[in-house]
Order: C-alpha cells, then sequence, then structure tokens
C-alpha cells in the first residue's frame, strides 16, 4: 500500500522574516482560489438532469407486481420486522394458487427510514426497494402510502430483483 | 443650470451605484461558486442576472422584528446611517475628466470639494456609528460584542489609513481629489511612487469595510451575524447592501488615490476625439473598479479570518509604525530631490 506523504511540520521559530511577513503565504491561497475558478463545476442541473442510482440504491420500498397480481402472501414478516413500525398489513385468503393475499397493504413513508429490513426479510421476494427517491406528499395522509401506489410490475423492477439474486 | 446639472449628476450615480452594488453582490455569490467548483445562481433570468432583483423583493416583503427593549427609533437609524455614509462618500470621487455634452462642459465628479480626503475620512468615522448603534440597540449580547468590535477595529485601522493617506496629499500638494488624480499623469501612478503606502491603505480599506480577513463585527461562527443579528427584512437589506457600498466606495477611492483615478496612460496615443477620450476615460476607471472590486471577493474567499488579539496586533504594531515610516520617507527623499 502507498504511504502518504505528510510535509515536515515548520515551527514558527524556523521561518525567515520573508515568511512571517505572511504576504507569501496570501499570494500562494490567491493562485489556489483562482484556480480552483476554472475548474469543471460539480453543480447537477438537479430538475433538468436527474441522477439515475445503481442498483444497490435503496429507495422507497415497493410491492412486486406479477401477471397483475402482487407477489405478497400477507404472512405480516416485514410488519414484525420494521423498526420504525412503518408497515401495517392484512391479510386474507384467495381464490388463487397463492391461497393468501394482503387485503390492505399500508407504508407510512413518514416512519419509514429505508433500512431495507423489509426487503431483507420477505420469504417472496414481494417487498422490494426501488430507485424511486423523490417523495413529496403535503399532508400526513398523503404520506401513507396503500396498494395503488405500491403495487409496480416486476418488469420496472428488475434491476434491483436481479442485485438481490446475486448478492443475497 | 448648474445645479440642474448637478441634480442629474447626482441621480445618475445614485442610480448607477444602486444597481452596480446589487450586482457586486450577485458577483460576489458568482465568484464564490466558481472558487467552490459551483455554479452560483442561475435559474431567475439570463445566467441569473435577475437575481438581485428577486433577492431584494423578497427582502422588501419579510417582517420586519424589532427585539423587544430594543431601542425602536436607534435601530431604524441605524441601517440608514451605514447605507446613507456608503452612497454620499462617493459624491467625491472623480469618475472622468470633463465631458461635453449637448453643448455643456460638465466635470466628472459630483462635488470637487477641496478638502475631498477630509471629507472621506470624516465620513469614514461616521459609518462606524451605524455599526455600533445597531449593535448597542438591539438589546443583544452577540449585536453589542459586535458593535464594540466595530468601533474598535474602525478606529485603530482608520489611524493607519489616515496616516498612509498624508504620503499621497506630499505628492500632490492637495486634498482635492481630482488633483490627486491630475498629478498621477501618465505612468506616475501612485502605486509605484507609494507602494508601502499602497499596502497599508488596502489592508485598512479591507478593515474599515468590514470585509474577510478583518470581518470581526459580524464573525458568524461566533457572534451569529454579530451587529445585524436582529435585524431582518430590508433593514438587514439596508447593511448588506452598505456593505457592498462599502466596498465599491473603498474601491473607487483606492482607484483615485493610488491607481491614477480615470487617467488611462495611453489614451492620447489613440487619437480620439475629446469626447471618446473622456469615454475611454470613464471606462478605464470603471474596469479598474471591478478589478479592485474582484480582489476584495478573491481574497474573502481566500484568507481566514484573524483572531481578535491579532488584528488588533496588526493595526498597532505592525500597520501604524509602517505608515508612519512610508510618510517619513516619502519627507525625506521629497526633501533631498527638492521637490516643492
Amino acid at each position: 500500500m502507498q504511504q502518504t506523504k505528510f510535509k515536515p511540520i515548520i515551527h514558527k521559530r524556523d521561518l525567515k522574516w520573508w515568511d512571517k511577513l505572511y504576504i507569501p503565504q496570501i499570494v500562494a491561497g490567491l493562485r489556489l482560489t483562482i484556480v480552483q475558478m476554472f475548474r469543471p463545476k460539480f453543480t447537477r442541473q438537479y430538475p433538468e438532469e436527474r441522477w439515475n442510482p445503481p442498483a444497490s440504491f435503496r429507495g422507497r420500498p415497493v410491492l412486486v407486481e406479477e401477471k397483475g397480481v402482487e407477489r405478497c402472501v400477507a404472512c405480516g414478516l416485514c410488519a414484525r420486522v420494521c423498526p420504525a413500525l412503518a408497515i401495517e398489513v392484512q391479510g386474507s385468503e384467495s381464490e388463487y394458487w397463492k391461497e393468501r393475499y394482503p387485503v390492505k397493504f399500508e407504508i407510512n413513508m413518514l416512519r419509514c427510514i429505508f433500512c431495507g429490513f423489509c426487503e431483507e426479510v420477505c420469504p417472496e421476494e414481494a417487498i422490494v426497494m426501488s430507485q424511486e427517491y423523490e417523495l413529496t406528499f403535503t399532508s400526513q395522509e398523503d404520506a401513507i402510502f396503500g396498494k395503488d401506489k405500491l403495487l409496480i410490475p416486476a418488469e420496472k423492477l428488475k434491476d434491483r430483483l436481479e442485485y438481490l439474486r446475486q448478492n443475497r | 443650470m448648474e445645479i440642474l446639472i448637478s441634480l442629474i449628476k447626482i441621480v445618475v450615480v445614485l442610480f448607477v451605484m444602486i444597481t452596480s452594488v446589487a450586482y457586486i453582490v450577485l458577483l460576489e455569490r458568482k465568484v464564490a461558486a466558481a472558487i467552490q467548483n459551483r455554479i452560483g445562481p442561475n435559474r431567475v433570468g439570463w445566467k441569473g442576472l435577475l437575481q438581485p432583483l428577486a433577492d431584494v423583493l423578497k427582502l422588501l416583503t419579510k417582517e420586519d422584528i424589532v427585539p423587544r427593549q430594543a431601542n425602536r427609533f436607534i435601530h431604524d437609524l441605524a441601517p440608514m446611517i451605514s447605507i446613507g455614509v456608503a452612497l454620499t462618500m462617493f459624491a467625491v470621487v472623480p469618475f472622468g475628466d470633463h465631458i461635453t455634452l449637448f453643448g455643456h462642459d460638465i466635470k466628472l465628479q459630483i462635488a470637487s470639494i477641496n478638502i475631498g480626503i477630509l471629507y472621506i475620512l470624516a465620513l469614514t468615522s461616521l459609518g462606524v456609528y451605524g455599526v455600533t448603534l445597531s449593535g448597542w440597540s438591539s438589546n443583544s449580547k452577540y449585536s453589542l460584542l459586535g458593535g464594540l468590535r466595530s468601533s474598535a477595529q474602525l478606529i485603530s485601522y482608520e489611524l493607519s489609513m489616515g496616516v498612509s493617506i498624508i504620503g499621497v496629499i506630499m505628492i500632490a500638494g492637495s486634498l482635492q481629489l481630482d488633483l490627486i488624480v491630475q498629478a498621477q499623469a501618465g505612468w506616475m501612478w501612485n502605486i509605484f511612487l507609494q507602494p508601502i503606502g499602497f499596502i497599508t491603505f488596502v489592508i485598512s480599506a479591507f478593515a474599515e469595510t468590514n470585509r474577510l480577513p478583518f470581518d470581526l463585527p459580524e464573525a458568524e461562527p461566533e457572534l451569529v451575524g454579530g451587529y445585524h443579528t436582529e435585524y431582518s427584512g430590508m433593514k438587514f437589506g439596508l447593511f448588506f447592501l452598505a456593505e457592498y457600498a462599502n466596498m465599491l466606495t473603498a474601491s473607487a477611492i483606492i482607484t483615485t488615490l493610488y491607481l491614477g483615478g480615470w487617467q488611462v496612460p495611453f489614451v492620447h496615443d489613440l487619437e480620439l476625439s475629446d469626447f471618446w477620450v473622456s469615454v475611454v476615460q470613464v471606462l478605464g476607471f470603471c474596469a479598474k473598479v471591478v478589478l479592485l472590486i474582484l480582489f476584495f471577493i478573491i481574497i474573502r474567499w481566500t484568507i481566514p479570518r484573524f483572531r481578535y488579539d491579532q488584528l488588533m496586533n496588526l493595526g498597532w504594531k505592525v500597520m501604524l509604525p509602517l505608515a508612519i515610516a512610508n510618510l517619513l520617507g516619502t519627507g525625506l527623499v521629497m526633501l533631498l530631490m527638492n521637490v516643492r
């Protein structure tokens, strides 16, 4: 490993009168700031220029929808593991092959801390963290996301599902 | 007729000054952004050029909060003193020679008074009141500390400022600013004749305008906002504008005293008519002032703030002896060379 090189410590008693004038240091500082002025800028023009997060990004949690039905079997593990108590699930029996489905699945986005425990604990890969990071709401009621906002088709979440398969 | 011309000059200069002060604020933000590898304000108008307008509108619509127990009258008066002094100081600065417009010979200076420099020194002392009174009247410990610091700082630096000016006065033989500029014809600028005086004057000017590295009166990390902690709305805006107006005036005075004012050394080689010579000279003055303002701004984003004892040590133990030495040296050289 490469060793970082430190400059030797210069004591005040070792300074020449020229250094004590402070002017050479001012000139050096000015040179530095003026050079910085012509460096490329780091600013992202946000609303026009958006950031595409990588697959490892933990955005808002969503339910995976496959063939028009959610994968979720309403086991309630996510609600149990959620450290912020943001998830509420109410299960019921259904006619489908999976026998159970959530009647009500709500995530309070004001409580959610984006830890990803729900995704980790889910046995069906039914709840995953999406790549969406723009969340706005104007009231506390709006912040409770029901199934209408949570269901996202599996095709749109391909990156994340692929990432989970490789890294879990 | 004379009065009318003077009035027109006052209106034009005031308008140009206030607009340019607003745009210096924008320039400061843009340069600061560039130094920190950012873009800076660019949303209001083309490339952010209407940002000052938006800022002023915002400040005007903000609530004016006066702390309980504050002295209301002085609290209102202080920002007015600050901005008033900053704007009136420009009255004696010559920004050009004569110009002939519509058959009238117009002197490009609002008031050519024969004690111009004394006027400037008097007004800079008055400017201290704005800051000190605002600190005193706010009934807040931070404001009070800011006000006290500023009065101590401004008084100490005024001394070295005054002493370093005397060298210039000795060379020009006059207190009148337009005569001082005329004495610097060609390349005989005072910056070459008086380099030490120039340095001490510029450093004192930084201290007088409360700019970094000497912005102890407002020192955000220690004093919240210093003397303007308790101000809001347009009263805060006036302090803010006064800081930049002071910077503009200080640059104009530095230009006048040390950088040859409106003198453009090669203007007579260009073979222009008198009118265009005057225009070039005014533009030359503006260019020098803008360069100095840029220097002020870049220094702000380069040098960290001084400690209070360092500031006082620099003022009394370095600047004042240097200025006096410069004064004595100038006198000695003038005596030996038998000038005047």
